[in-house]
């Protein structure tokens, strides 16, 4: 079917413009969009993502909350009473303290608080804007990053190739959540400082790059393979035999061929990027506070499992609903572009 | 046996490979002095001249690889500088039990499942089971082990404990020399909760292997040859549709034993490499989370090859390579 | 022909539900084969001859496929025999060679045990004789060494090599017809002959029917007592092989001819038939082959019936074009 989608690509190119019937991206998108799946998995993206974003208005305006300040002794108001958010543990040594529960009231820790009294939707909100934006942003750079690889390594072949191939199955080798796990805590401890850029340690670019480089290799040798066989094929042949310039061959034939793959790639790193953003934050080598993401809040509720459960439970729920509508939308544009792309051997 | 050889050699290497990368990212990273990084947080000078010591940060950067080489894997007198005095790597070794108990244990229910399941989805084509799969699937892609792992914590351990589950132990690990008994019955549910979503991916795969095997040319032999279809599927279609589930395993059991396993222990409370590699995270002990990485990294690589050596068993075209 | 053939198909259909309706790739086809006989059946590719087979030997898994008619061999009738019954006729009374030798055999066992499994199936034999057996088919069919060989996977042999085995493997029960489906086609042309030659060789010492399915004329000159010409499901032509060869009655057997390469006929462009079959879909009435015949009449808008139109007996085909003006139309396109 790649072989199709290419195939329309070419004979388009080859055809007068009065023939043109409706392009391959236009089919592409159209059968998208007659995909219930799809326009039901988009729909709860844009809704997620608009929830995220007006987290401050949330915060300012209608919880009147800053879930960034612990509000240890803060008292709170419910059902006319006013009830301390902290309150001594009643059960077992009466050592801890157990924040609020959900009051479920949107105005009022609606989920309740958490162990330094932050109003965990409010947090959640929040978090979600910053696992959002790793996870995006990491996608967009580690599928940049791995087709321009990938493209280099496949085109030009030779010694090039067999540096970067090497680099790759290094990376490749290396397994993911460990190579995650050295990069960050070395990153974590003293920031990166790079001649005049430097970077401190609780900068978001750090675990966006740190997880954009880790996933290279899944996208760049894919691509590689593709690139190859692309090279072989009778239009590039024909267009290397016509005298045409190596910029314009991997503009004009191979990046137009290899983007439908890249776009596939897209969601489905990014449903896999902000699951191990989310992974790194709960092991606590991720986000730094104060910044908040739903991997740290999940890492926040762990001691607060049995007694306030909807910390650690809600952000792994919106975790979960995120990543399920990034993977069966990434499913159906595959199945529209692509469908033989594969990021990893499953799934 | 060249191959086995070959095989062998290339994992030799990658190991080496992974090696450097490591030891590039915490000695040469540009940013803070790598011996203020391994003494952790507010180390005196005293502290930080011995690590600069063992470790040679006054001399150049392969004999100092030479060193941290030595320190891990020949005298394993690698010491934490947080909690003074802690020899690493023999806390490793007493570590690496659990994770095996964990990983393989649920390797071998996934790949039951898995197996199973994609048999059945292939003899029930197009019935409920091709949906349920589908489902698992993206279910298996889309939930974070960890949080699983806490939501079954808590239904197990707390919500239900008084009822359903009464007979679950509390977190923690029974060493299979002392209780087998205990040991499974501490491992049921961190096993499952790692098998389970891994078993639906295997069973997709499978299906879809087994799905394109049976439309295959040597199975309109094998029916040519009046094999009947049970034999035809078991014996011809199976057997070729298995290279790439088990080249999955071992990309899987990498991503396990270097990732899901660890942060389910961490969950489940099992004190192996994953729960070591925590605990050095929250105090930022980087000689600990070092050796750790390599430990766990150079077990990746050897279950890769094992894993590779079965798949030339299973296909003798690999054995060319 | 003579009592009791081995294989008689009357009326075989075979349908395909699709989408856009009803495909018929096998559109009633009838013809016998006798025991020793070997008939070949030529057509290009579409035509409906490896599904007119398949359909036979019960290897259409497609369930959107429907199979009428009767295929009685051995007097007991095939369409819509039960699996475990067919089961039993299959590798054992009636066996098949396929086209490509490379995927037709499983790759993850030696050729020696996919032999012996085929031996096993049908007789109750200790594997060492089975082995014992396989060997010597190897050899048979001209593996050299093939003791050693038999323990060898498919991929380490090369095409004609691999279709020697599966010769091998097809011929271990000594089966009482074999059906090759283009056995030749992927190979080379030496290594055609050369497994043309194993199978005339074969058939002649173990006296087994064979069904040739080709669309290579000099395949069917070469091998064939009879021949069936199929085009778009049906059979147009059917007969003798030197009548079919050197008197061809149907306008489209004249093209197949034509389009083989002779000696003598030096400087002559080879004859192509222009056009394309009829689609799946397009209009099936009347004769299929009148979009592309030069001599296509109005009665061609109702289908021919497969007759003799001229003296020699056996000779049948499907065409309205008056018997005796057959000599001297072929004479004009030739």
């Amino acid at each position: 079917m790649a072989e199709v989608t290419v195939a329309i690509a070419t004979s388009e190119r080859g055809t007068p413009r009065s023939r043109r019937s409706a392009g391959p991206w236009r089919v592409a998108f159209t059968q998208i969009a007659h995909n219930p799946v799809a326009v039901g998995s988009a729909i709860a993206l844009v809704i997620i993502i608009a929830v995220c974003l007006a987290a401050p208005l949330y915060a300012q305006f209608i919880a009147h909350t800053d879930p960034f300040q612990s509000n240890i002794n803060g008292t709170t108001v419910i059902d006319g009473h006013s009830v301390a958010v902290l309150q001594q543990q009643t059960q077992g040594l009466g050592l801890g303290v157990e924040p609020i529960g959900p009051t479920w009231n949107i105005s009022n820790y609606f989920l309740g608080a958490d162990s330094q009294g932050r109003d965990v939707f409010a947090r959640l909100l929040y978090g979600g804007r910053t696992t959002l934006l790793i996870g995006f942003s990491s996608a967009l750079i580690c599928c940049a990053l791995g087709a321009l690889v990938g493209i280099i390594a496949g085109y030009f072949g030779g010694p090039v190739d067999w540096v970067l191939s090497r680099l790759m199955d290094i990376i490749w080798a290396f397994p993911v959540y460990l190579l995650a796990i050295s990069l960050s805590v070395v990153l974590l401890t003293g920031g990166l400082k790079i001649g005049p850029i430097v970077i401190g340690p609780s900068n978001l670019l750090l675990p966006i790059l740190i997880i954009a480089l880790i996933y290279v290799p899944y996208v760049a040798r894919p691509i590689r393979g593709q690139v190859l066989s692309l090279k072989n094929r009778e239009f590039v042949k024909a267009a290397i035999g016509l005298g045409a310039s190596d910029w314009r061959i991997l503009r004009r034939e191979i990046l137009r061929n290899v983007l439908p793959t890249v776009i596939v790639f897209i969601p489905l790193m990014m449903a896999l990027n902000m699951l191990t953003e989310s992974a790194l934050s709960f092991l606590s080598i991720g986000v730094q506070p104060p910044n908040a993401s739903w991997g740290t809040i999940i890492n926040d509720g762990l001691d607060l499992l049995y007694t306030r459960p909807a910390v650690a439970i809600a952000p792994g729920i919106m975790l979960v609903i995120t990543a399920v509508a990034l993977n069966l939308l990434g499913d159906a544009v595959r199945d529209a572009l692509d469908p033989k792309a594969k990021l990893r051997g499953a799934a | 046996m060249l191959f086995v050889a070959k095989r062998l050699g290339s994992a030799l290497l990658v190991m080496f490979a992974i090696s450097i990368v490591v030891f590039l990212i915490f000695f040469a990273t540009p940013g803070v002095d790598p011996a203020a990084r391994l003494a952790g947080r507010g180390a005196s000078p005293e502290v930080l001249s011995q690590v600069r010591h063992a470790f040679g940060f006054d001399q150049p950067l392969p004999v100092r690889y030479v060193l941290m080489m030595d320190h891990l894997f020949v005298t394993r007198d690698l010491t934490s500088y947080v909690n003074i005095g802690d020899k690493v790597v023999p806390q490793i070794m007493q570590a690496a039990p659990v994770t095996l108990s964990l990983v393989l244990g649920a390797a071998i229910i996934w790949i039951v499942l898995g197996l199973g399941g994609g048999i059945l989805a292939t003899r029930f084509r197009g019935s409920v089971v091709d949906p349920i799969i589908m489902v698992i699937g993206i279910a298996a892609v889309s939930l974070p082990a960890y949080w699983v792992g806490e939501v079954v914590n808590l239904i197990t351990q707390d919500r239900l404990h008084d009822t359903v589950f009464s007979w679950v132990p509390p977190l923690g690990y029974v060493p299979f020399a002392q209780n087998p008994g205990q040991w499974a019955l501490h491992l049921l549910f961190p096993w499952l909760t790692l098998a389970l979503l891994y078993g639906g991916i295997y069973a997709r795969v499978l299906r879809a292997e087994l799905v394109t095997a049976m439309g295959e040319d040597y199975v309109r032999t094998g029916r040519a040859k009046g094999l009947s279809e049970r034999r035809i599927l078991w014996r011809h279609a199976l057997r070729g549709s298995l290279s790439p589930v088990v080249s999955l395993f071992g990309l899987d059991l990498g991503s396990l034993i270097g990732g899901a396993a660890l942060l389910t222990e961490v969950v489940f409370g099992l004190p192996g490499i994953g729960k070591l590699t925590w605990d050095s995270l929250q105090n930022l002990d980087l000689p600990v989370i070092m050796a750790c990485v390599l430990y766990a990294a150079f077990f990746v690589v050897a279950a890769n090859a094992i894993v590779d050596l079965l798949y030339a068993v299973i296909d003798p075209r690999v054995r060319r390579a | 022909m003579t009592a009791a053939p081995l294989l008689e198909v009357d009326d075989l259909r075979v349908a395909f539900r699709t989408r856009d309706g009803v495909v018929n790739a096998v559109n009633g086809l009838s013809f016998t084969v006798g025991r020793g006989e070997v008939l070949g059946i030529v057509g290009e590719s579409g035509s409906g001859k490896s599904m007119a087979m398949y359909s036979m030997m019960g290897l259409l898994d497609n369930p959107n496929a429907t199979v009428a008619g009767s295929a009685l061999f051995e007097g007991t009738e095939l369409i819509g025999m039960p699996l475990p019954k067919l089961n039993r006729l299959r590798g054992s009374s009636i066996a098949m060679i396929f086209q490509d030798p490379m995927t037709a055999l499983t790759p993850v066992y030696t050729v020696g045990w996919q032999i012996v499994e085929q031996i096993r199936t049908h007789e109750k034999v200790s594997s060492q004789a089975a082995w014992k057996r396989a060997v010597e088919l190897l050899d048979e069919v001209g593996i050299p060494d093939a003791a050693r060989r038999a323990k060898a996977y498919p991929h380490e042999f090369s095409g004609g090599m691999r279709q020697r085995v599966m010769i091998a493997m097809s011929l271990a029960c000594h089966p009482s017809l074999l059906i090759a489906d283009e056995p030749t086609t992927a190979l080379d042309v030496t290594t055609q002959r050369q497994i043309l030659e194993l199978i005339r060789d074969l058939q002649a010492k173990y006296g087994s029917s064979v069904i040739m399915i080709t669309h290579d004329m000099g395949v069917i000159s070469e091998i064939a007592d009879r021949v069936i010409v199929m085009y778009a499901g049906r059979a147009v032509e059917l007969g003798g092989k030197s009548q079919v060869v050197r008197s061809p009655r149907h306008p489209y057997t004249w093209g197949l001819l034509g389009a083989i390469p002779r000696p003598g006929q030096r400087g002559r462009r080879l004859a192509t038939i222009p056009g394309l079959p009829p689609g799946p879909h397009d209009d099936q009435t009347g004769c299929p082959f009148r979009s592309r015949c030069r001599f296509a009449m109005d009665e061609c808008s109702e289908m021919p019936p497969l007759r003799a139109t001229g003296d020699a007996a056996g000779h049948l085909d499907a065409c309205w074009l008056p018997g005796d003006t057959r000599e001297s139309l072929r004479e004009e396109i030739a």
